[in-house]
């Protein structure tokens, strides 16, 4: 470090003063986070106002245009309700079936660590894979779900991923299958956190099982309870990956969420300017969401 | 976790005089027994086949890549082939550029994780550690950032990757995510609660800023590094939206990416897709398997996904 030391030079002003190595040390990630995040978000904020078409010889400034036409834009209030749906029914499902399997599976013994690798195994598959093998698994042809279904005497098993009712919620179910090991892992951290003694005493209390849930597990779990449902809402609010390689949006716009129509108008259509404006919007949805959630946790935790 | 404190000493009183738990065989308490009985019996069936339906899609993805479509076609019903085949790796690796893609979902995951800890932890450093000008305004922008969701920047980071001519190369996959706000915050954190004495007595023996970051805070920050590295490779290898965006070109695709576009050829040859979706699953698979542990850790702790 001394070799970098202004003040072996010619003598200047301040010959005391020693150069800070503190700047060295934050120098590789303030200049990555000023280049591809901050200025970035600056630069999204400022398209969003242009009609900026990569391609095009110029890109006007057209102030809120971008916006307008979204409010006006039915197939994105399309992909706001497939959002808002997936995203709501994922975190209930998610967030619910995690609370019960963990509770199931609180004590450790082999046969509940098994049941638990098993359940947490599909968080290292990437969504794509998870999304690849279900879109085939429930394929007509070659799938076995109907298959089986088939075999059982259906004579006209649903063709789950290419019906326009049926598509989403299938990709809920895959989603909610993919997720579900993850909520189970932290609320199960928060179990073990819970100090044995208060179980001793409810029981001595006369608590059953469901009482002492209700009464010592819950309150306790309180903030993992919250940490996993913003997660699992925020994710749910970008969902891309899952619905890319299920369905690709479709059938006519059914599994189209927003994320997916952001990408369609930045990366196929290279409308950046209309992109920039969308995930704006989404920005700002998971920020309300967010911050609604985080105010609800608070005011029951002054109860 | 307060009311812990509280409880305590009132669970101590309430052993003491020990009340009897021995009124419990009356008629309709020995019903309800029952009762729970089975049902902590159908709970348990419910759970246990619910791990079945976890396990179920992954076995099935393995029994086709090692069977023929043919097979596959002439009974789908079976969940298990007849006869073990190699067919579905062949035709990957002959379909796709399969071993290039192992390649570069290696090195980008590989490579942005390792550059991504490094800076993340000297930046760390500096902030729990060190004093310099602009240091909370510089945690404050990083717990700003953290907030903005990755598709916000992610049109406009396209574009300086296309102007720096970037696209199709691993310097566009690796520089732009060799940095993470998150992975910062948790570092300084875990840093801020290493005892003082260390820096001091390293300081005192004449060691420098630099020696006291490498020598005496990553040494004692391991557990934390190595979760951190678990889970943040895991995420990168799992990548898709990213990759999907600065690589077009086959040759310069990871795992991901390239498996979903070819998924979505029509007349898909399903053994090549399953054996290749099997194959970009087993590093991570026999690293969960091995290291289950540090997977746990680092959900608990980071709800990195």
């Amino acid at each position: 470090m001394t070799s970098l030391n202004p003040s072996s030079g010619a003598p200047r002003r301040r010959p005391r003063r020693r150069f800070n190595s503190a700047y060295l040390f934050v120098a590789p990630s303030v200049v990555l986070i000023a280049v591809f995040i901050a200025e970035p978000i600056l630069q999204s904020a400022w398209m969003s106002l242009h009609d900026w078409t990569i391609g095009s010889a110029d890109n006007p400034f057209t102030g809120l245009a971008n916006y307008r036409s979204l409010w006006q834009d039915s197939r994105f209030w399309n992909a706001l309700r497939v959002t808002a749906i997936y995203t709501a029914a994922v975190t209930v499902g998610q967030v619910g079936l995690g609370l019960a399997i963990a509770s199931r599976l609180r004590r450790t013994t082999w046969y509940s660590s098994l049941l638990r690798t098993a359940y947490f195994f599909p968080f290292v598959a990437s969504l794509v894979v998870v999304g690849i093998v279900w879109k085939f698994l429930l394929d007509p042809q070659v799938g076995l779900i109907d298959a089986w279904l088939g075999d059982l005497g259906v004579s006209n098993p649903p063709q789950w991923l290419q019906s326009t009712s049926l598509a989403l919620p299938t990709v809920i179910v895959v989603g909610i299958w993919k997720n579900v090991g993850f909520t189970m892992i932290v609320l199960l951290a928060g179990m073990q956190q819970v100090p044995a003694d208060l179980y001793e005493a409810a029981m001595l209390d006369g608590a059953g099982p469901w009482r002492r849930f209700t009464a010592v597990t819950l309150p306790a779990l309180r903030p993992a309870l919250l940490f996993t449902t913003l997660i699992a809402t925020i994710t749910g609010l970008q969902l891309f990956d899952l619905v890319f390689a299920m369905t690709g949006g479709g059938p006519v716009f059914s599994t189209e969420s927003v994320v997916m129509y952001l990408y369609q108008k930045g990366f196929v259509e290279f409308q950046m300017g209309y992109a920039s404006a969308i995930a704006w919007v989404l920005f700002i949805i998971i920020l309300a969401v967010s911050a609604v959630q985080l105010r609800v946790a608070r005011n029951r935790d002054g109860d | 976790m307060a009311t812990s404190e509280l409880s305590s000493p009132r669970a101590a009183a309430d052993r003491r005089p020990g009340r009897p738990p021995a009124f419990r065989s009356g008629g309709p308490r020995r019903v309800a027994r029952i009762a729970g009985r089975l049902g902590a019996g159908v709970s348990w069936l419910v759970v246990v086949l619910g791990a079945a339906a976890i396990v179920l899609p992954f076995l099935w993805m393995l029994g086709v890549g090692f069977r023929t479509s043919g097979d596959l076609y002439a009974d789908p019903a079976r969940l298990w082939p007849d006869q073990w085949t190699l067919h579905g790796v062949r035709a990957v690796l002959d379909q796709l550029p399969f071993t290039r893609l192992i390649v570069n979902t290696f090195v980008f995951a590989g490579g942005t994780t390792i550059l991504l800890l490094l800076f993340d932890s000297m930046t760390a450093f500096a902030l729990a550690r060190l004093r310099f000008r602009g240091q909370n305004a510089l945690f404050v922008l990083i717990l700003a950032t953290l907030m903005v969701p990755f598709q916000v920047t992610l049109v406009p980071v396209f574009l300086t990757i296309y102007h720096f001519g970037w696209l199709n190369s691993y310097q566009g996959l690796i520089i732009p995510r060799a940095t993470s706000a998150l992975g910062i915050f948790l570092l300084r954190q875990f840093f801020r609660q290493l005892p003082r004495e260390l820096d001091e007595a390293a300081r005192i023996d004449g060691a420098n800023d630099f020696t006291v970051y490498w020598r005496i805070i990553l040494p004692n920050a391991k557990p934390i590094l190595a979760t951190l590295f678990i889970i943040q490779f895991a995420a990168l290898w799992n990548d898709f939206l990213w990759p999907l965006v600065i690589s077009s070109q086959t040759q310069m695709q990871t795992l991901p990416a390239a498996l979903t576009l070819f998924s979505s050829q029509s007349g898909v040859d399903h053994s090549a897709l399953m054996a290749g979706a099997a194959i970009s699953l087993t590093p991570l698979a026999i690293a969960f398997l091995l290291l289950q542990r540090y997977f746990v850790q680092g959900v608990a702790t980071t709800g990195i996904k």
